[in-house]
């Protein structure tokens, strides 16, 4: 199973209207936003999300010459009750791993959410934490 | 007036003295400086060739390349050694313009930094407060010796620390402020701001340069301070501040014409201009020992009257400058090229991209950001990398330019192009 999941980051300035039309792109292309987040400062931000077609959201943006990236990071499937993402954590805490940063999304499956990780070194990580977490690979991001 | 004897020449006098003096200077330039005798002997001129004033537009110019080339001291006429002082201005290529007087030449500035000084009604009885920088800057010190000369009492207060230059104006009651205009009208809005009634102050003249400034300005200037605001004109190539001043006519800047030979010429064909017509001002000095200079263009658009003036004088009188012949910007009174802007993005791998220089007044002072389109080299998933680069970015400039910017990331075809050049310069400040 490939357990790197593509992730796409975008420039956004601090504009108005900047980010709808990053979401008006996607649309046009079919393309549904399965996570997200936006990191913003006083002048820009970075829009970083997950998609079912990350090949053509790339392609579609760029063309709209947006600064794109493609990065990979890990899914990992944690339960949705109290102390559900401080177990997660705690393991990842005991692997002395840093975490570049994060975000999640519940709903994902029935009973569970979804957190999204960026390490320093994704085999690295990987490596350590896979027979205590359950991650989950890029098909996940396609079908559901 | 400080030298009537010379100030108060009329038009045939000046010229005698100029020619007898331009003659001199191409003959001690010729012989003492290098990069003169191998300019002349390249075109196939000898000093003894001028043989009238109009015989100068057979010269070469002098640029600030010149010094560029010849960093630090290949255009001086003198042994570093022998010489009383060095200065310096910002360069185009990161490199300061290097500039040396002896003890004469620092006697002759300081007489017409004491003319300039009179012109505007500064007298002995006068205490000033000098907020200029004191250091390689010809500022600070070359007004410094201009008005000790001229008897006044100097406080060498130097520049920054608004609060405390606001303290020693209201406890040592200066009558004369020095500094850049746009540092003065700060003090006044600091003033306003610390509930100071600016009646209340001492001030009544204030000598401002450095930086170009309008009657707008003078205007603002005169309404929030109790002063009479004078400009006077000056560059560090051809001395520092004391080439030209105005007097209390305000009527334009009388150039201080027995020591300074100016036309004015068309920036693209580089002959002269018409009489009374805007060009680019053209100085050779007269008198410099370490450093004479042929034909420096100043790259300032200014325009000549040779009237007599209300005052008595007949030197000529230019105009505030409106503009220049280069792209070059001040920014809190520091010259900056934009080809120092692009010399410190190549410096760093991968940012070399479309960028512009936006000059706001934020307070008075001038504020300066660079915006830079963001490319894939410099955009980064991790905010934490993006601010390394960003601040990665600023050092570079800052190392440079000498001053700091904001720099602003924007995105890619976001800024305003002219003929698919993207338009370097926004100056918002209105001078």
């Amino acid at each position: 199973m490939d357990y790197k999941i593509t992730q796409i980051s975008v420039f956004i300035e601090n504009k108005k209207g900047r980010f709808y039309n990053v979401t008006k792109i996607l649309k046009e292309n079919n393309i549904n936003i399965r996570a997200l987040n936006l990191a913003d400062t006083n002048d820009f931000g970075i829009l970083r999300f997950c998609v079912n077609k990350p090949e053509v959201a790339y392609e579609a943006l760029k063309k709209e010459h947006f600064i794109v990236k493609k990065n990979e990071i890990l899914a990992a499937l944690m339960e949705d009750r109290p102390g559900g993402l401080m177990e997660l954590l705690e393991i990842i805490n005991e692997a002395d791993l840093n975490i570049e940063y994060v975000y999640t999304f519940v709903n994902a499956k029935a009973g569970h959410a979804v957190i999204l990780l960026k390490f320093e070194n994704i085999d690295e990580a990987y490596e350590k934490l896979k027979n205590k977490i359950h991650f989950l690979d890029q098909e996940y991001f396609i079908e559901n | 007036m400080f030298e009537p004897e010379v100030e108060l020449l009329n038009r045939e006098q000046i010229e005698e003295l100029q020619l007898e003096r331009l003659k001199k200077t191409v003959h001690y330039a010729y012989n003492n400086v290098r990069a003169y005798k191998e300019k002349l002997d390249s075109i196939k001129i000898k000093p003894q060739d001028i043989k009238s004033l109009q015989d100068i537009i057979k010269l070469p110019f002098t640029t600030k390349e010149d010094f560029r080339q010849n960093y630090p001291y290949g255009m001086f006429a003198k042994d570093v050694k022998s010489l009383a002082r060095i200065h310096a201005s910002s360069g185009t290529t990161g490199k300061s313009t290097i500039v040396g007087y002896t003890k004469k030449d620092l006697d002759t500035w300081s007489n017409l930094v004491a003319r300039l000084a009179a012109c505007a009604g500064v007298g002995s009885d006068d205490i000033v407060h000098i907020a200029f920088g004191y250091g390689l800057f010809t500022g600070g010190f070359g007004l410094h010796y201009g008005l000790e000369k001229l008897g006044a009492t100097v406080i060498p207060v130097s520049s920054g620390n608004t609060r405390r230059q606001i303290q020693l104006i209201t406890d040592l009651k200066p009558t004369v402020l020095v500094c850049t205009p746009s540092y003065a009208l700060h003090i006044a809005e600091t003033l306003r701001k610390e509930n100071i009634d600016p009646n209340s102050i001492s001030l009544r003249i204030g000598l401002f340069g450095a930086e170009p400034w309008s009657e707008q300005m003078r205007k603002k200037l005169e309404e929030a301070l109790p002063i009479k605001a004078y400009d006077n004109y000056g560059l560090s190539e051809v001395m520092g501040p004391g080439v030209s001043a105005e007097c209390t006519y305000q009527n334009g800047m009388h150039i201080f014409e027995d020591h300074f030979l100016v036309e004015i010429i068309d920036p693209d064909t580089l002959d002269p201009v018409k009489e009374g017509e805007y060009g680019e001002l053209v100085i050779t000095t007269l008198t410099k020992e370490a450093l004479p200079v042929i034909r420096y263009r100043t790259r300032d658009i200014t325009k000549l009257d040779k009237s007599k003036c209300a005052c008595g004088r007949y030197m000529a009188r230019m105009s505030k400058p409106i503009g220049r012949s280069d792209d070059m910007m001040i920014i809190r009174g520091v010259n900056v090229f934009p080809t120092q802007i692009e010399e410190a993005l190549f410096n760093i791998e991968g940012v070399m991209s479309a960028y512009q220089i936006v000059l706001e007044k934020e307070e008075a002072l001038d504020k300066a950001t660079l915006l830079v389109e963001v490319n894939e080299n410099i955009f980064f998933d991790e905010m934490k990398q993006q601010r390394l680069m960003l601040e990665k970015i600023k050092y570079e400039l800052k190392t440079i330019l000498g001053i700091e910017l904001d720099v602003k990331l924007v995105e890619p075809y976001s800024l305003e192009r002219s003929e698919g050049k993207a338009k370097r310069i926004i100056d918002k400040r209105g001078i």
